[in-house]
């Protein structure tokens, strides 16, 4: 029988079946943040343990540092400077590859990895961070982990993991214009739910897959998690492969030549069996945007908020009721024309040069709605010094966005900044959990195109009706 | 790591699905780059009425009398799921949290779990519910049981539930062990993968 991408990995990195369903398995690298790793590197340095490999190891700062021009290490998060002081500190006694603030290669860690070349096709990459499963979209198998476990793959070099089950999902079809890569996956949440991923390692395929640049390949992958799956992976073809090339620790010359014969045989066999295949049609699909608190909870754009009373699911029912209360939403109101108070665009699922070129091809000439507060915040130092390059940058501010540092920002509330209290955000991240963004702050997601149409209108926006 | 053997406990049902990391310990709790200092934290956008501040809900089912001495949680579908952050677990077994009883859990979440000496048992909607209703009439009386040895839950009306749990992660909990340490045993093989994988894979290595 024919094997999956997952399989060909899996069996690749198995150093040692240990019985009862769990192998020992090969971890090519390790990317740490100073929000969960500075705890890893800490708590493995007071248990007398060494990191194993400190080369394939690599830390950057992104959850907890300011945004703001002139940013240094105070932060406005309470007790941050602490995390960014004993992250660097933690670092360099370790000796692993650090992207200080400062250093051009800074950014969101998810953002970074494929930038720097460091998550590559066929390798095994885990970082503390749910949203790892983005690189999923270079063909890298990827996933979040646990501090503990990342100890556990620092020092050995392994993580202990049990078979996930398997699955396809294959999106098929053509993509319109002003649909994107962010509501493919948001539109796979609605239909089957936030769990409906759990438990598998998935496949995303199909024609409207294939067709995607890497960079949306990596928007796609990035809300995985918020399906539930353990990961989702994309088979890394010549796209990807032009991607890698020059990357700073990808590899290059002869080697390069071999790792991409190698990469090359990645792809599941036409005969894989998926222990579950779901599809996914894309010809009919409009921009989505969250009304609730689950990523489940999305609708397209030009509906409306959905009746719990029609729910038959009785849990689904009451976690429909408790988030439309939350987001101060009736059932039956349409979703466009929902007045908002700011607009942001920004985190690992939509924050690199692609992302902000979408937006800008909006917002240029134009300018936000009186009264909306509208941020960017590009995703790594990288993408920030290209967008500038080309002028980017010049587009948000004159269409009245603040344009800043990169790092995570607004996309979850530390305790920092925040949008305040009740605050209505049409936001490129990935979580509308209640509080995510700040204390009562009600979230909905959506595309960049979509967040900069509603800035520029003061409420939600269909990208579709401006031209671009 | 502290040994899961058996536990007869107050349990708190919070029947909500999907509750998610960012519910159990909010962003902003945690402060310090440790595993301790989070219990406090736990839940704090429910148990407290205004974000930030201290003083308790008493609507929200922690901050009543009976299950504030709660050792075993039941809660809805997919609880754990969202941020990786081990903080979660931290922040439930600092309150005295010993084991979680749901239909499912975010995948991150349950290793976490396991690695922090909580158990998380897995049983249907319907009975999470019943174990729910039992408790609820009396829940300084009725108790639950959970006995890892023999796999097995006991309601307080005696009905008995067996449940499943990876043979690795029930060894680690009943023993109590350190991942790292039991791995480290397998050093050699480990180093002799790495060095056939290096001939194989050498655009790997930096
Ligand atoms: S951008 Fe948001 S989702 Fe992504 S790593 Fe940062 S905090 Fe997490």
């Amino acid at each position: 029988m024919g094997r999956t991408i997952i399989d060909k990995i899996w069996a690749e990195h198995q150093i040692a079946d240990l019985g009862d369903g769990t192998s020992l398995v090969y971890i090519d690298r390790v990317f740490l943040h100073e929000r969960t790793g500075s705890v890893a590197l800490k708590e493995l340095a007071a248990a007398n343990r060494r990191v194993r490999n400190p080369e394939q190891v690599f830390c950057t700062m992104d959850h907890i540092v300011d945004t703001l021009p002139g940013r240094g290490d105070a932060t406005r998060m309470p007790g941050g400077t602490e995390f960014i002081t004993e992250t660097r500190a933690a670092a360099r006694a370790a000796g692993i590859n650090l992207f200080d603030l400062g250093d051009d290669r800074q950014g969101i860690v998810h953002v970074v990895s494929p930038e720097q070349g460091i998550a590559l096709p066929g390798v095994t990459l885990v970082c503390p961070d749910s949203h790892t499963c983005t690189l999923g979209g270079i063909g890298a198998l990827a996933w979040g982990i646990g501090t503990t476990e990342a100890e556990h793959a620092l020092a050995t070099k392994t993580l202990v993991l049990r078979r996930p089950k398997s699955m396809r999902v294959s999106f098929e079809g053509a993509l319109a214009r002003g649909v994107t890569a962010k509501d493919m996956i948001l539109k796979l949440i609605g239909t089957y739910s936030a769990s409906g991923g759990v438990g598998y390692a998935i496949e995303l395929t199909g024609a409207v897959v294939r067709s995607l640049p890497v960079e949306a390949r990596l928007t796609l992958c990035n809300m995985g998690v918020e399906f539930g799956a353990w990961t989702v992976i994309i088979a890394p073809d010549e796209a990807v492969f032009d991607y890698v090339r020059g990357r700073p620790f990808a590899p290059r010359g002869a080697t390069l030549d071999q790792a991409i014969a190698h990469w090359r045989t990645l792809a599941s066999d036409p005969d894989a069996r998926f222990d579950r295949e779901l599809a996914v049609d894309c010809n009919a699909l409009a921009p989505q945007v969250t009304w609730g608190t689950s990523p489940q909870h999305v609708a397209a754009i030009d509906g409306t908020v959905p009746d719990p009373a029609a729910e038959p699911d009785q849990n689904r029912r009451q976690a429909m009721e408790r988030a439309l209360q939350y987001m101060a939403l009736a059932p039956g109101t349409r979703l466009a024309g929902l007045p908002i108070q700011a607009a942001f665009i920004g985190s690992c699922t939509n924050s690199r040069l692609s992302d902000l070129r979408a937006a800008a091809t909006l917002l240029r000439g134009r300018h936000v709605a009186a009264g909306i507060r509208a941020i960017c915040v590009p995703g790594s130092s990288q993408v920030k010094l290209a967008a500038e390059r080309e002028g980017l940058h010049r587009v948000f501010l004159d269409a009245g966005f603040e344009w800043r540092e990169s790092g995570c920002s607004m996309c979850f509330f530390a305790g920092g900044e925040s949008f305040g209290l009740e605050e209505r955000v049409v936001s490129s991240t990935n979580r509308n959990f209640e509080n995510r963004q700040g204390p009562r702050t009600r979230t909905h997601l959506a595309s960049p195109l979509t967040v900069a149409a509603s800035a520029l209108s003061g409420h939600l926006a269909d990208p579709r009706a401006l031209p671009g | 790591m502290e040994k899961f053997t058996t536990l007869t406990a107050v349990a708190a049902p919070l029947l909500r699905i999907n509750v998610d990391t960012d519910a159990i310990i909010p962003s902003r709790e945690m402060k310090k780059v440790a595993k301790t200092g989070l219990a406090d934290g736990l839940f704090a956008g429910w148990r407290y009425l205004t974000p930030g501040s201290r003083d308790e809900n008493p609507a929200f089912i922690l901050n009543q009398a009976p299950y504030r001495r709660a050792r075993i949680l039941l809660s809805g579908a997919n609880f754990g799921c969202g941020s990786s952050r081990e903080h979660a677990v931290w922040a439930l077994a600092e309150w005295g949290i010993r084991a979680i009883v749901a239909p499912g859990f975010g995948a991150i979440f349950q290793g976490n779990c396991v690695r922090n000496g909580i158990l998380p048992v897995v049983l249907d909607d319907a009975v999470v519910e019943d174990l729910a209703r039992q408790v609820s009439a009396d829940p300084a009386g009725r108790l639950l049981t959970i006995d890892l040895h023999a796999c097995r839950l006991t309601a307080p009306d005696g009905t008995a539930h067996s449940f499943e749990i990876a043979p690795a992660d029930r060894e680690m909990l009943l023993e109590g062990l350190d991942a790292i340490a039991l791995t480290l045993k397998r050093d050699e093989t480990i180093l002799a993968f790495q060095a056939r994988d290096r001939q194989r894979r050498p655009w790997i290595y930096l």
